[in-house]
C-alpha cells in the first residue's frame, strides 16, 4: 500500500504537468480524489492492514491527499490565470474603430451669445424678464419719449397691425412695462426678438435680436452705466477688451451714448473687421430720460437709472466670423452643427 | 453733412489740427465724423504753366509743339493735339511723373519723334466739369482765367486744396447741419474763439410792400420771411463760391441759386428763390394743397399733391412744395430780372411726410424735417441779400416781409451742479460747467442758464448734464459698479423650464433653429389647414416687406417644414431640428396672445414614428409630466392618417406628433418621410409647475413577473389593451408592458398576437402564486370580455 500511495503521488505530479484547462483539471480531480477515484480505491484496502500499520499508512494517505489537493490548487491558479489572459486576448478590440454615435443637438449660435450675456448680467444682480413682441405704440414709442410724428414711428420703419398695435422695434418696449409694475430697485434684462422694416441682405433682417438692460434706483450714475458695460464686455471678450463711450442721441435717454468696442481683430489699428475704424459700434445706452421715469410714475428727483440696448445679431456674426446674416435664419444643419 | 475745412477755418481757425485729430475730437464730443476726404488727393505734380511759344509739329498737321513756362530754369516742351491754346495762355500742366484723377499716370515720351515732357489738361482730366468752371470748354485745354502764375500748384488754383469732413448728425441737432453750427461745436471742443459775422445789407431803396404780399393760411408755417431783389443779372458765381459749393457736394448753377444753397450750407436755413415775374398778383400764399392739385417740380417731374401737403402758391397756383422743392413754373432762368428770396420755417413732420409721399428727399427737406430754429430765418435772408450785393447780382429792395407766428421765448434753466455731478457720477467744477456751456452758446447769468434759440433739444437738467459731459469727455467719467440695495438676479422658473426643454431636445440630438415670426398666407394651404380653421385668422401686417412675410404665424409647422425642405434640398441626408418660439393668436384684448410652441422635426437616418415618439416621451417626462397617452388621430390633414397621434396628459391635449402626409411633403419638394411634433409649451409648463414631487418608499418585497400573449383583432389599439389590463389587474399589478406584437404564421389573418409582460407586487408581503394566478385569470377574463382577446 505504501508503494501504491507513493506511486499515486508520482502519477499525480506527472499527470498534472499535462493538464491545460480547468475542465481537464476537474476531471483529474475526480480521477484521483473522487468517490470512485484512485485514492479512495487504495484507502478501501485499509481494512486489510494490521493495527500497527493502519495509523502509519493513514497518516501517509492524508499526506498524499494533501499533496494532491495542494498541487491541484496550484495548477488551478496557473490555469485560471492563463485562461483569463487568453480570454482578455480574445476580447481585445480595435479601439480606434468608431464609437456607436449618439449625436447631440446644437444650440443656435444666436442663443449661445444671448445666454452668455444673460448669465453674466444675472451674476451682477439682473433678473431676466420678457414682454410681448406685438405691442402698443404706447410702450414702443410714447412711453419712450418719442413724440408724435417722430420718424421712427413711420410705417416705412415699423410694422403696424393698426394705428395702435405694432411689432416692437426695440426691446426697450419692456422698460415702461417693468417700471409700471415694480418699485425700484429695478435691475432687469429683457432679451428677445425685435422687428424693423429692413429688406433682407447680408447684414440686415426684418427680425433680429436685442438684450435690453434697465437699472433704476437711488443714486444711479452714468459712471455706473460705464462700469456695468465695462464688466460685461470684459467678461465676454477678455480682460484686455477696451470700450469707449461717445455722446449720441436717443429720445428715451439723456445723456445718451453709443458704446464702441476696440476691434478685437486689430486692437484699434484699423482692419477689415472694423472697416478701418479701429472700433466696432456695439450698442446704444444712456441715463433713463426723466420724462420716461415720470410717465411710469417714478419721481426723477428721487430716482435715476440707466438703460442699454444691445443688438446681438451682428455681435454673433463678428464673434464667429459669419459674414452673412441670412445664414442664421436659413438653419442649414451643416451650419448649426458648427456651434 | 459735408464740411469744407477751408470754409470752417473762416469761423474758427483749426488749420493746425490734423484731419485725424479733428475727426477724433469731434466724434468724441458727439458730432460723428465718418471720414475726411482730401479733395486734391488724386492730383499729384500738376502745376500752372504759361504757353510761351507754339509751332506746328513737323510730321503732323494737327499737333502743336509748345514751350511752357512752369517756373523752372527752362521752359518745358509739350506736344498737344488741342486747338484752343494760344501763346500767353495759362494752362494746367501735368508734369513728368504726375498723377491725374482715376490714377492716370503721366510720364515724358515722344510724340511722332518729338519729346513731350508732360501734358496740358482739360477740365475733365482734372475731374471737373462746366458747372465748376462755366467759362471753360468741354473738349479742349482748360485755359485758366484765375489769378495765378506759372509754377503754382493747380489744386490751390482750382479749389481742390481742401479737405472735407463727412459728419453724421443726430436727429436732435439740426443746427449742426450747417457750417456755423459745426464751427460752434469745433470752437467749443478746441476752446478757440468763434468768429461770427452779422450780415450787412445796404439796400437800394424802394419798398418791398410795393412788390410783394405774403399770406399764411396754415399752422404748418410758423414763420415766413422774404426779400425782393430787382435788376438781377444772372451769371455764374465767382470761383470762391463755386469751390465751396463743390466741396460741400452741391453743383453750382447760377449766382442766385448758388446764393440760396450757400446760405443753406452756412446757416442751416434752407432758402428758395422765385422768379417774381411768375408770381401771379405779386402774391405768395402759404397754404395746404387742394385735392387734385399738382405741380411740376424743378426736376421736371409732375407731382400730384394730396390734401394737407404744404405748398407755396401765388394767387392762382402752387409755385413750390414748401420746404421740399420749388416749382418749374417759377424757376430762376437766365431771363429772370426780379427775384423773391424765401427764408421760412415749416413744421418738420409735415415736410418729412410730404417728402416721403412724393419720394423726393432734398437737402432742404432733410433739414426742415428735424425741426429748425425760426429765429434763424432773418439772418439767413439777410446773408443772401448781402451776397447779392457782394456779387453785384442785383439791387436789394428795402424792407423785409416777416410773418412771425412762432412766438419764440427763450428757455431758462437753473444751473444745478450737484444734480449734474450726481447724475454723471463725477466731480466737475462749476467753473468748468459754465465755461463749457458758454462755449456752446448758452448764456449763464449767475446760476441761470439761457438756452440759445437753435438748441430746441435742451429743456431740463439732464440735457444740461449731457452738454457738460460731452465737453468734459465721456471717457473721463469714472467707471463704477452699481451700489445700493442688493438685488437677487436670476431666471424665473419659466425661463429655467424653457432652457430645460432646449437641453432635452439637444441631448436627444435635435438642433435649435430660428425662424421668422411672420409667414406667407399661402403657408396655411401648404399644410392643408382647413379653410374654416380659426388658426387661419392671423394678424396681418399693414405694411409688410412682401407677401412672404405679411402675416404673423398662428402655427409653427410651416416654419419647420420650410426649414426641413431647405435642408433636404441642400442635400443634407438627415436632420433633427427643434424650435421653441412664439406663435401669435388674436384675442379679445387689444394685444394678441403669444404662446410658445415646441416644434420638433426630423427626417432621414432611419427615423420612424416610434423613434420620434420615444423622444417625445423623454422630453415630456424631462419637463416634469407623467402618464402621457397617445390617441390615434386620423383627421389631421397635415399628417399621415395612419401615423398621427394626439398627445394627452390627464385628459388634456398637449400636442400632436406623426409622419407628415405625403401630399403635404410634395408641397415642400420632399420625398422622404418627415416626422414632426408640435407641443403646446404653455400647457406643458402650466401642468408641470402644478406637479409636486413626492417620495414613494422603495419596494421591500420581491416582484413576480408573468408574460402572457393574447390574440385579438388586429385593429384594436395596443394602448387600449394596456388600459384595460391596468384596470383589471387591480392593486397587485404594478406594471404592464408590451414587448412584442406579431401577426402572420399561425395567427389567423385579421388578428394579431400581443405579448405583454405583467409585473405584480405587494407592498406589505411577498406575493403567493395563488394571488398572482387569480390576478392573471381576471385580466384574461376581462380582456376576452372587452376585446375578444384570448390567450395564445
Amino acid at each position: 500500500m505504501r508503494e501504491n500511495l507513493e506511486r499515486l503521488k508520482l502519477q499525480v505530479a506527472s499527470e498534472l504537468e499535462a493538464v491545460e484547462s480547468s475542465a481537464e483539471l476537474d476531471a483529474l480531480k475526480v480521477k484521483f480524489l473522487g468517490k470512485k477515484g484512485e485514492l479512495t480505491a487504495i484507502l478501501k484496502q485499509m481494512g486489510k492492514l494490521s493495527a500497527e500499520e493502519r495509523p502509519v499508512i493513514g497518516a501517509l494517505a492524508n499526506d498524499v491527499r494533501k499533496f494532491i489537493e495542494d498541487n491541484i490548487a496550484l495548477r488551478s491558479e496557473i490555469i485560471a490565470k492563463a485562461e483569463l489572459e487568453e480570454r482578455l486576448k480574445a476580447e481585445a478590440v480595435d479601439v480606434t474603430l468608431p464609437g456607436k454615435q449618439k449625436e447631440l443637438g446644437h444650440s443656435h449660435p444666436m442663443t449661445h451669445l444671448l445666454d452668455e450675456i444673460c448669465d453674466i448680467l444675472i451674476g451682477m444682480g439682473f433678473e431676466v424678464v420678457s414682454g410681448p413682441e406685438i405691442d402698443t405704440e404706447y410702450y414702443n414709442f410714447t412711453a419712450l419719449n418719442h413724440p408724435a410724428g417722430h420718424p421712427a414711428r413711420d410705417p416705412q420703419d415699423t410694422f403696424y397691425f393698426n394705428d395702435e398695435v405694432l411689432l416692437r422695434t426695440q426691446t426697450s418696449s419692456v422698460q415702461a412695462r417693468v417700471m409700471e409694475n415694480r418699485k425700484p430697485p429695478i435691475r432687469v434684462i429683457a432679451p428677445g426678438r425685435v422687428y424693423r422694416k429692413d429688406e433682407v441682405d447680408m447684414t440686415h433682417s426684418p427680425m433680429f435680436h436685442q438684450v435690453e438692460g434697465l437699472v433704476v434706483d437711488r443714486n444711479i450714475t452714468m459712471a455706473d452705466l460705464k462700469g456695468t458695460l465695462d464688466t460685461l464686455f470684459k467678461r465676454i471678450y477678455g480682460n484686455d477688451a477696451k470700450i469707449r463711450f461717445r455722446p449720441h442721441h436717443f429720445p428715451f435717454t439723456e445723456p445718451s451714448a453709443e458704446m464702441d468696442l476696440q476691434c478685437f481683430a486689430c486692437h484699434g489699428e484699423g482692419c477689415r473687421v472694423c472697416k478701418g475704424e479701429g472700433w466696432i459700434e456695439m450698442l446704444g445706452c444712456g441715463m433713463v430720460h426723466p420724462r420716461v421715469l415720470e410717465m411710469c410714475g417714478i419721481d426723477p428727483n428721487e430716482y435715476s437709472g440707466f438703460a442699454f440696448g444691445l443688438g446681438t445679431d451682428r455681435m454673433t456674426m463678428t464673434r464667429y466670423g459669419v459674414n452673412d446674416l441670412r445664414l442664421f435664419f436659413e438653419n442649414d444643419i451643416r451650419f448649426l452643427k458648427q456651434f | 453733412m459735408d464740411l469744407s475745412r477751408k470754409w470752417l477755418n473762416e469761423f474758427v481757425d483749426v488749420s493746425d489740427i490734423s484731419d485725424k485729430e479733428y475727426a477724433h475730437r469731434l466724434t468724441m464730443s458727439g458730432s460723428i465724423v465718418e471720414g475726411i476726404t482730401d479733395l486734391g488727393a488724386e492730383i499729384v505734380n500738376v502745376v500752372v504753366g504759361r504757353v510761351t511759344a507754339m509751332e506746328r509739329h513737323p510730321d503732323s498737321d494737327h499737333l502743336w509743339v509748345c514751350q511752357v513756362d512752369v517756373a523752372k530754369e527752362e521752359d518745358i516742351q509739350i506736344v498737344t493735339g488741342a486747338q484752343n491754346v494760344s501763346v500767353g495762355d495759362l494752362v494746367p500742366v501735368a508734369l513728368h511723373k504726375s498723377i491725374l484723377p482715376g490714377g492716370v499716370k503721366i510720364t515724358r515720351g515722344k510724340l511722332r519723334g518729338i519729346m513731350s515732357n508732360g501734358m496740358m489738361c482739360s477740365l475733365g482730366e482734372l475731374g471737373l466739369d462746366l458747372h465748376n468752371f462755366p467759362y471753360a470748354i468741354e473738349d479742349g485745354i482748360f485755359i485758366l482765367q484765375e489769378d495765378c502764375k506759372p509754377g503754382d500748384d493747380i489744386r490751390g488754383v482750382i479749389g481742390l486744396d481742401d479737405h472735407v469732413a463727412e459728419f453724421e448728425i443726430t436727429n436732435n441737432r439740426a443746427d449742426c447741419l450747417s457750417v456755423i453750427g459745426l464751427a460752434r461745436e469745433t470752437a467749443a471742443v478746441f476752446e478757440r474763439p468763434l468768429k461770427l459775422h452779422t450780415p450787412q445789407v445796404n439796400g437800394s431803396g424802394g419798398d418791398i410792400n410795393d412788390h410783394l404780399s405774403v399770406k399764411i393760411t396754415s399752422e404748418l408755417c410758423p414763420r415766413y420771411a422774404a426779400r425782393v431783389v430787382t435788376d438781377v443779372k444772372i451769371e455764374p458765381s465767382p470761383l470762391w463760391l463755386r469751390e465751396r459749393l463743390h466741396a460741400s457736394g452741391i453743383r453750382p448753377i447760377n449766382n442766385i441759386v448758388d446764393i440760396t444753397n450757400y446760405v443753406m450750407l452756412e446757416y442751416g436755413q434752407p432758402m428758395h428763390s422765385f422768379d417774381y415775374s411768375c408770381l401771379d398778383g405779386g402774391k405768395i400764399v402759404v397754404r395746404t394743397a387742394e385735392e387734385g392739385e399738382s405741380i411740376d417740380t424743378l426736376d421736371s417731374v409732375k407731382r400730384p399733391l394730396t390734401k394737407g401737403m404744404l405748398v407755396i402758391a401765388d394767387e392762382s397756383k402752387p409755385v413750390g412744395v414748401a420746404g421740399v422743392m420749388g416749382g418749374a413754373n417759377s424757376e430762376i432762368t437766365e431771363n429772370t430780372k426780379t427775384v423773391v428770396f424765401e427764408s421760412a420755417n415749416f413744421n418738420g413732420t409735415s415736410i418729412r411726410r410730404t417728402a416721403i409721399a412724393l419720394s423726393m428727399r432734398t437737402d432742404s427737406s432733410s433739414r426742415f424735417e428735424k425741426g429748425l430754429d425760426p429765429e434763424n430765418t432773418i439772418p439767413a435772408v439777410q446773408r443772401a441779400c448781402e451776397l447779392v450785393e457782394i456779387l453785384g447780382a442785383g439791387k436789394v429792395v428795402d424792407g423785409i416781409i416777416d410773418i412771425n407766428n412762432a412766438e419764440y421765448k427763450p428757455v431758462t434753466l437753473p444751473l444745478e451742479p450737484d444734480k449734474i455731478n450726481a447724475l454723471l457720477g463725477t466731480d466737475i467744477s462749476v467753473d468748468y460747467m459754465i465755461k463749457a456751456l458758454e462755449l456752446l452758446g448758452f448764456q449763464v447769468d449767475g446760476m441761470m442758464i439761457t438756452v440759445p434759440s437753435w438748441r430746441t433739444d435742451v429743456s431740463r437738467m439732464a440735457d444740461i448734464a449731457e452738454e457738460v459731459a460731452r465737453m468734459y469727455g465721456y471717457d473721463k467719467i469714472p467707471t463704477t459698479l452699481v451700489r445700493g440695495e442688493a438685488t437677487v438676479g436670476g431666471r424665473s422658473g419659466r425661463e429655467k423650464h424653457e432652457r430645460t426643454a432646449g437641453q432635452l431636445c439637444r441631448s436627444l440630438g435635435y438642433s435649435e433653429i430660428l425662424t421668422y415670426s411672420f409667414i406667407s398666407p399661402s403657408y396655411y394651404d401648404k399644410i392643408a389647414l382647413p379653410s374654416d380653421s380659426p388658426l387661419r385668422d392671423s394678424l396681418s401686417i399693414l405694411n409688410p416687406l412682401g407677401e412672404d412675410t405679411s402675416i404673423m404665424r398662428t402655427v409653427s409647422l410651416p416654419s419647420m417644414l420650410e426649414t426641413i425642405s431647405r435642408n433636404y434640398n441642400n442635400r443634407n441626408a438627415s436632420a433633427r431640428l427643434y424650435e421653441l418660439a412664439r406663435v401669435y393668436r388674436k384675442s379679445q384684448e387689444k394685444l394678441p396672445t403669444e404662446p410658445k410652441i415646441l416644434t420638433i422635426g426630423a427626417y432621414g437616418d432611419g427615423m420612424d414614428f416610434f423613434d420620434l415618439k420615444g423622444d417625445i416621451d423623454a422630453i415630456i417626462s424631462g419637463l416634469g409630466l407623467s402618464s402621457v397617452k397617445y390617441q390615434a388621430e386620423h383627421e389631421n390633414p397635415s399628417y399621415h392618417p395612419g401615423q398621427c397621434a394626439n398627445i394627452k396628459v390627464d385628459g388634456v391635449t398637449i400636442g400632436v406628433l406623426g409622419q407628415i402626409h405625403p401630399s403635404i411633403l410634395a408641397n415642400y419638394d420632399i420625398d422622404v418621410p418627415v416626422f414632426t411634433a408640435e407641443l403646446d409649451y404653455e400647457t406643458i409648463y402650466s401642468m408641470s409647475s402644478d406637479k409636486e414631487v413626492k417620495y414613494v418608499p422603495l419596494p421591500r418585497f420581491p416582484a413576480s413577473t408573468r408574460d402572457i400573449a393574447v390574440v385579438c383583432d388586429a385593429t384594436i389599439p395596443a394602448g387600449e389593451l394596456i388600459d384595460c389590463i391596468t384596470a383589471a389587474g387591480g392593486k397587485l399589478l404594478s406594471e404592464a408592458k408590451i414587448f412584442d406584437v406579431y401577426s402572420g404564421g399561425q395567427i389567423p389573418s385579421g388578428k394579431k398576437s400581443v405579448a405583454i409582460s405583467l409585473i405584480f407586487r405587494k407592498n406589505d408581503s411577498t406575493l403567493t402564486d395563488t394571488e398572482v394566478g387569480e390576478s392573471v385569470s381576471n385580466i384574461l377574463k376581462v380582456l376576452e370580455e372587452s376585446f375578444g382577446a384570448v390567450l395564445r
